[in-house]
């Protein structure tokens, strides 16, 4: 009896560790394996409350969040709105136009304003890189940073490696190319954390106008630089051989006026993910784009909403996956109760 | 911390096989019934139950298990506890569910329990059981099926392991040092 007790207690399955806590969700650098792997399994959990006839739980009942985007968003805020919404917490829209921002009020008196108004959670995207972590320096509400200029987008990142993990139930090995604007994307720098985080092999590929400067040439390899072990390549066909995920990301043509590219149309025809280009890639390639889409510029309109491609997977875990990151986010604790 | 030894894995075993009695008795059969099991524990209680009915009836009801952690009222601490992922794969319209749990204590549980199950349709009843009854309820809930009524203080724990979750079976209270 005794005996096939102690042989049953090594067949026991690991009790998987409860998801941390945290103030504020403002990049993926600060994020452990562990606590990325904790995201992903409330995410699994969320995705079901999602598939049920009342999609709605009372979690974040009385909590108040309120989107702060100074920047245009469909897929984001409307996913956090709805994930909010789903928690059962109040979810207050504000965009820059319509507000009293362009008024001229500062982003530090706008901010004030909505902790006055007892806001738990501020999410907010701003075109100026560490807007967010400004906020949270000043604020007793938690800030998530829903994309900071060029900086960092941490929810569009977990979701994108959620969706990879769901189709190959693991990141640790998989060949992840990105492809595209290197250097203004925040998807991409916060995707390039997670990603070497849990183990992929990540390569980049872009024109070299359009990669950061310390990303060229052989700087990396002096220097202790984080990403030492990523891959950087100019040819679109090199990156894509044996791939197991290509993303493509968003041509910013806001932010082409400062001659990074001849023509977008030497662009397209050099890096333009075509249904010929990702035959090089591996049989069972994932496509994936953090939106919104450039069809025709970086990704062909057959390769976009073809077989491999799990664009619109991405968004519907996009609202699971914040989700899990709103009920991990602690909420001050008002006084007067 | 000393810790006592209240269930062995015999008896664990004899209680559930009364307990599989019990809610053949109450409810005439198992034409009726499902059974949920509260995460993490109930569930693996839940499919126990589950096997001792279908060894005396012949035919097993069908068992859900139910996740109550986004339900419960004291979101607090460091840590929120792990949300597990929900599956009930089978209408409760209708149907006699019985929500096992692992240890009835001040009742919070099982009340967002059924504030969970109702999100799923409409049960024609609810009906409650539990392998250990430790007392210090602080709702107005009792249990029908109950393994072991067991006297606790408040301050006491009691850990119920199971060989699916813990690799043994066993109940043991453990009464920390007073201050």
């Amino acid at each position: 009896m005794t005996a096939t007790t102690q042989s049953m207690k090594t067949t026991a399955p690991v009790q998987p560790s409860p998801l941390p806590l945290r103030r504020n969700i403002l990049d993926l650098d600060d994020y452990s394996v562990e606590e990325i792997a904790s995201v992903f399994q409330t995410t699994d959990a969320m995705k079901e409350v999602l598939g049920r006839e009342i999609r709605k739980v009372p979690t974040l009942r009385g909590k108040s969040i309120i989107t702060v985007f100074y920047e245009a968003s469909t897929r984001t805020r409307v996913s956090f709105e709805q994930a909010g919404k789903v928690l059962s917490a109040d979810v207050i829209n504000v965009s820059s136009s319509g507000s009293s921002a362009e008024k001229g009020e500062s982003l530090y008196n706008t901010a004030l304003t909505l902790q006055a108004m007892n806001a738990d959670i501020i999410v907010m995207r701003h075109p100026h890189s560490g807007a967010p972590y400004f906020l949270a320096r000043h604020l007793k509400a938690s800030v998530i940073n829903a994309g900071d200029g060029t900086h960092a987008h941490p929810t569009q990142a977990l979701l994108d490696m959620y969706t990879m993990r769901g189709h190959f139930g693991r990141l640790q090995g998989l060949k992840v190319t990105i492809v595209g604007d290197i250097l203004y994307s925040r998807v991409g720098r916060s995707n390039l954390w997670g990603l070497t985080k849990m183990g992929a092999e990540v390569t980049l590929c872009a024109p070299p106008t359009l990669l950061p400067p310390d990303f060229l040439g052989s700087r990396r390899a002096l220097e202790e630089h984080p990403f030492a072990a990523v891959k950087v390549e100019t040819k679109v066909e090199r990156a894509l051989e044996d791939a197991n995920v290509v993303m493509a990301l968003r041509l910013q043509l806001e932010r082409q006026k400062a001659g990074h590219l001849p023509s977008l149309r030497e662009y397209s025809r050099l890096y333009c993910i075509t249904p010929k280009r990702l035959a090089l890639a591996r049989p069972d390639v994932l496509v994936m784009h953090p939106g919104p889409m450039n069809e025709g510029i970086e990704i062909d309109p057959e390769v976009a909403h073809g077989a491999q491609s799990v664009i619109e997977e991405q968004v519907t875990n996009g609202v699971a996956a914040r989700m899990a990151l709103l009920y991990g986010v602690v909420t001050p604790v008002r006084s007067g109760r | 911390m000393p810790t006592r030894a209240v269930l062995d894995a015999e008896e664990i075993r004899r209680a559930l096989a009364r307990m599989a009695h019990q809610v053949l008795e109450h409810n005439r059969g198992v034409e009726a019934v499902v059974l949920v099991g509260i995460l993490s524990r109930g569930y693996p209680i839940a499919k126990r139950l589950a096997e001792w009915i279908e060894r005396f009836e012949h035919k097993a009801p069908p068992v859900g298990a139910l996740d109550i952690s986004l339900y419960r009222d004291d979101l607090a601490g460091k840590v929120r506890p792990t949300v597990r992922r929900t599956d009930i794969p089978f209408p409760i319209e209708g149907k006699c569910v019985i929500l096992i749990d692992d240890v009835l204590f001040t009742g919070r549980s099982i009340r967002a329990a059924m504030d969970a199950l109702t999100d799923f349709g409409r049960p024609s009843a609810i009906q409650l059981g539990v392998l250990v009854d430790r007392g210090h309820r602080e709702l107005p809930i009792r249990a029908d099926y109950v393994g072991k009524n067991m006297p606790t203080a408040f301050e006491e724990d009691v850990a119920v392991r199971l060989v699916e979750t813990d690799g043994v079976d066993e109940v043991t209270i453990i009464s920390k040092d007073k201050p």
